[in-house]
């Protein structure tokens, strides 16, 4: 029953999507927003050019390094003010100030220090997204419970026993927390780059597109992006219930 | 200030003393990165000659309406998805992606509808900021405890006095979280917009400043916002934590 009712009335809601959207291409004109039928039959057509499949590659490669970058980087500062109580109420309240900042000002001095190609955007993309993962990090390793610890000393574990079987179980559904936001952080950061002074990406296709004005291309692109980015949160979330269940 | 809070403040002078000594001394390339002591001479410079206050008041005006909108129209949307829980559950997974996906990479189709003026810029802000608004202000009205109902109901307070006197007290606290985010996601989208394509503003003023190769004026602008946007978060995070002590110390 319950169910039943979910599925109408995210059906429904969809459906006021739709409308609206038939509504805005009613006022904007085709070639601002074209409707959303042709849009979806255009969607098809797109995703098979070469021009399309050149752009998802070099953002596909660019977003795959920024993430290494910020995953590597974010966990390496976590665990250490984790760790180290100190560091992690010194440092703290300078990261998270950072993090509410427009980091986008920031976008120039990357590309004068990282030069306009890919490692430019890789290193924005990185820069956004190793903040929430240090972040929640941190605080995953500060909320375990000392008695771990001391069990884990009771029992005469190494070092490296007392990681990998004590203080990574019981961090790693906070820490997948930080890795699935900070997925979606550098995402956005990778993309954001794209759309400044760059020729090659899926966010210089939409600007291109823009500036030609093929609304089309531009729709579907940015489809497709919100599309795949709605879907790897969900499955990321869904792994991350599962691990906070487990514990 | 507490032995930490002279740590962080040295560690911060340190890592700013170190970009000026790096700068100075050649490691880095002054076509790279200036050193701070220019960035905050060339900002005063610009400051005192006027020439900002045009693109000052433009920027920062579009961000002051931008959070204002996000903030009305996310209280009442907030308040309205509460009276309808059966819209509000079927917009819950809605809201739970909503961060999580790029909604900026449609600010270039509403350019396209819209044209290059305020009107895409004010939307892709209030996009970004509103829903915040909205999970916060659903979030502070479920935390009204509901003995408060009764409370209202012995005294024969009517329904406006019950909200006012009762009810947005319980939920300031979760209402004041939607404000600190929406201020901040208000921020950095109108800077994104105008910085990545609009006819003016200090967004726009970077952007130029970098393709002219206009370090000293690109620098000075960066430090601005930098400063600006940080003054404001501190501001709000000191509100934040004189409210959370009064909460906790103000009872008699």
């Amino acid at each position: 029953m319950t169910a039943t009712r979910r599925l109408t009335d995210t059906f429904v809601l969809v459906l006021i999507t739709l409308a609206v959207w038939q509504v805005l291409h009613r006022i904007a004109g085709s070639t601002a927003l074209p409707a959303p039928l042709p849009t979806m039959s255009y969607l098809m057509r797109n995703v098979t050019t070469a021009r399309f499949a050149s752009n998802a590659a070099t953002t596909a490669l660019s977003f795959f390094f920024a993430l290494l970058l910020a995953y590597g980087i974010g966990l390496g500062f976590g665990i250490w003010m984790g760790a180290h109580r100190l560091s992690g109420a010194v440092g703290e309240p300078i990261l998270v100030a950072f993090y509410s900042l427009p980091k986008i000002v920031l976008y120039p001095v990357v590309l004068l220090i990282f030069g306009l190609g890919i490692s430019g955007k890789v290193a924005f993309g990185a820069l956004h997204g190793f903040l929430p993962v240090a972040l929640l990090t941190m605080g995953a390793i500060r909320a375990i419970p000392p008695v771990y610890l001391r069990s884990a000393r009771t029992l005469r574990l190494t070092p490296w026993q007392t990681i990998t079987t004590v203080l990574l179980p019981a961090a790693l559904p906070e820490v997948f927390t930080g890795l699935r936001i900070g997925f979606s952080v550098t995402l956005l950061g990778v993309l954001l780059g794209e759309m400044f002074a760059s020729k090659a990406g899926l966010g210089a296709m939409i600007m291109t597109d823009m500036s030609l004005a093929q609304s089309e291309d531009m729709v579907t692109v940015a489809i497709l992006l919100f599309v795949f980015a709605a879907l790897a949160n969900a499955v990321l979330l869904w792994i991350e219930h599962r691990l906070h269940r487990r514990v | 200030m507490t032995r930490v809070g002279w740590l962080r403040v040295a560690v911060i002078v340190a890592l700013i003393g170190a970009l000026e000594l790096a700068c100075r001394s050649g490691l880095i390339n002054h076509q790279t990165v200036i050193p701070p002591s220019e960035m905050a001479g060339a900002l005063w410079a610009l400051l005192a000659s006027g020439s900002l206050n045009a693109d000052i008041e433009r920027t920062l005006g579009m961000i002051a309406l931008v959070i204002a909108l996000s903030i009305l129209l996310g209280f009442i949307a907030g308040i309205a998805l509460h009276a309808l829980p059966r819209v509000r559950q079927a917009l819950e997974p809605f809201f739970a992606t909503y961060y999580a996906v790029p909604i900026f990479i449609f600010y270039p189709v509403l350019i396209a509808i819209f044209g290059l003026s305020v009107m895409p810029i004010v939307l892709i802000g209030v996009a970004t900021a509103v829903v915040a608004m909205i999970i916060a202000t659903l979030n502070g009205l479920d935390r009204v405890p509901g003995v408060l109902g009764k409370v209202a109901r012995v005294h024969r307070l009517g329904p406006i006095r019950t909200a006012v006197t009762l009810q947005l007290p319980a939920a300031a606290p979760y209402l004041f979280t939607g404000v600190k985010l929406s201020v901040s996601y208000g921020f950095i989208a109108v800077i994104a917009a105008e910085f990545i394509l609009s006819p003016a503003g200090l967004g726009r003023d970077i952007a130029d400043a970098y393709a002219d190769f206009n370090n000293r004026r690109m620098y000075a602008l960066i430090l601005f916002l930098l400063i600006v946007a940080t003054v404001v978060n501190a501001a709000l995070h000191a509100l934040d934590m004189s409210f959370a002590e009064r909460r906790r110390g103000g009872r008699p």
